[in-house]
């Protein structure tokens, strides 16, 4: 069986896969990490969203094998050691961008490569377009919308504290 | 998913030699169109050749009258590449509305157009601009290349390396989703070049195919107006669950006009 070696939040790891395993089996199922969740399974509703090597994709779109020799980040791996959050996490949590939570995952590693990706800083209709690769069934994404725009805020360093919500 | 072997070659002689050996191999580049097709049981490869290694298929180059677009380019690279915006924004325009940010982080050039989905952007693109298909053994004219849903000229074994664009003067990318899954309804891809007018319409039948009427207009006259009294005929596109072949006609002369509005 094909060898992965990879490194996920920062452990190294050295995995016996198939050719067939998906980024998103093994990261749930032989590292034990399950807060990347996996929703229609085809690669439509974003709940798998990971980085590899930077940048975001749908873990179960990906074979293991793929990943070899790559930089894997997940939901579990943004916080700090101490437990601080990542600001985007903080944002959604201020701005309750979440109801049952199950596409939250997602949602904030594909928030986090989208404000990356625009140091120019985003529009509310641009964060809503980049968000077209995650579905939620229960916010209606307003309640995300604001999170990633505040968020974007102190990521980019405009501002040192995440603005609050309103009242 | 069936099981499969996996090699990962570092040259495209490496590859090559993999893929000619078993009829039953199959390349994959970013994966996000062959990977569901995989999960599906549509195919059932002996062993997959991952060409992500292949550090010569990368990259975009401006040389002269054209740009070239190695096969493995992301296409969240075409969208971002300033050789690209400078000398093509249709084809940079074309590849930042390609699925989503994660599939764009993935996919690539040259698997969607090896691939030839009767609902993919770039054939579009590669057959309007009058584009040459670089393979490991030969040089094919678009016009040569697509031949129906999901068939290329490529031969088993041929390994797509390049996609050359001649610069055109002018050219516009225009698109209907569908509302769900995003995939093309219909698209129209129009360009300006040396050779005269193309018209290319993507998504509405089982391949990619030029509406010389529009080309024979616009060539007359560049402008929406040319294009709006012309009706597409239905006859041969696709009718599904989405849309009937009469509603895919009738979008080809809207996206026809938005494209023409929108050439740069």
């Amino acid at each position: 069986m094909p060898q992965v070696t990879l490194t996920v939040n920062g452990k190294n790891s050295t995995v016996e896969v198939e050719g067939r395993t998906l980024l998103v089996e093994l990261l749930r199922e032989k590292l034990r990490l399950t807060g990347t969740h996996v929703g229609c399974d085809t690669s439509q509703c974003g709940a798998c969203v990971v980085h590899v090597d930077g940048e975001s994709v749908k873990a179960c779109t990906l074979l293991a094998v793929q990943v070899d020799g790559c930089q894997v980040l997940t939901i579990e791996g943004l916080a700090a050691a101490d437990g601080t959050l990542h600001p985007m996490q903080e944002a959604f949590r201020e701005y309750h961008a979440l109801q049952c939570g199950f596409c939250t995952p997602g949602m904030v590693m594909s928030a986090i490569d989208l404000v990356h990706k625009h140091p120019e800083g985003m529009s509310e209709r641009e964060i809503r377009e980049g968000l077209e690769g995650n579905l939620c069934r229960c916010t209606g994404y307003h309640n995300i919308v604001k999170a990633i725009a505040a968020a974007q805020d102190v990521m980019h360093g405009k501002r040192s504290e995440l603005a609050r919500a309103a009242e | 998913m069936y099981d499969f072997d996996y090699h990962k070659p570092s040259s495209v002689a490496d590859a090559v030699k993999l893929l000619s050996a078993d009829p039953d191999a199959r390349a994959i580049s970013g994966g996000q169109t062959l990977l569901p097709a995989l999960k599906h049981r549509l195919n059932r490869p002996t062993y997959l050749v991952d060409l992500s290694g292949i550090a010569e298929l990368k990259g975009v180059k401006r040389e002269g009258d054209k740009v070239t677009v190695g096969a493995l380019t992301r296409h969240i690279e075409v969208q971002n590449s300033p050789e690209v915006k400078s000398a093509i924004p249709a084809l940079a325009h074309m590849a930042a509305v390609i699925g989503d940010i994660q599939v764009r982080n993935r996919g690539t050039i040259g698997g969607s157009v090896a691939n030839n989905d009767p609902a993919a952007d770039y054939p579009s693109a590669v057959l309007g601009l009058g584009a040459t298909v670089v393979t490991d053994k030969r040089r094919i004219a678009a016009d040569d290349f697509f031949q129906g849903m999901f068939t290329t000229a490529l031969e088993p074994g041929e390994l797509l390396t390049a996609i050359e664009f001649p610069i055109p003067e002018k050219a516009g990318y225009a698109k209907m989703r569908n509302p769900a899954s995003r995939y093309v309804m219909v698209g129209v891809f129009v360009a300006k070049t040396k050779g005269g007018v193309r018209v290319v319409v993507n998504g509405a039948g089982p391949g990619v195919f030029r509406q010389t009427e529009m080309e024979q207009a616009l060539s007359a006259n560049w402008s929406p107006d040319a294009v709006a009294g012309i009706k597409q005929a239905s006859e041969g596109l696709n009718s599904d669950i989405h849309g009937s072949a009469e509603y895919r006609a009738h979008l080809v002369t809207v996206m026809a006009k938005r494209a023409v509005a929108d050439a740069g």
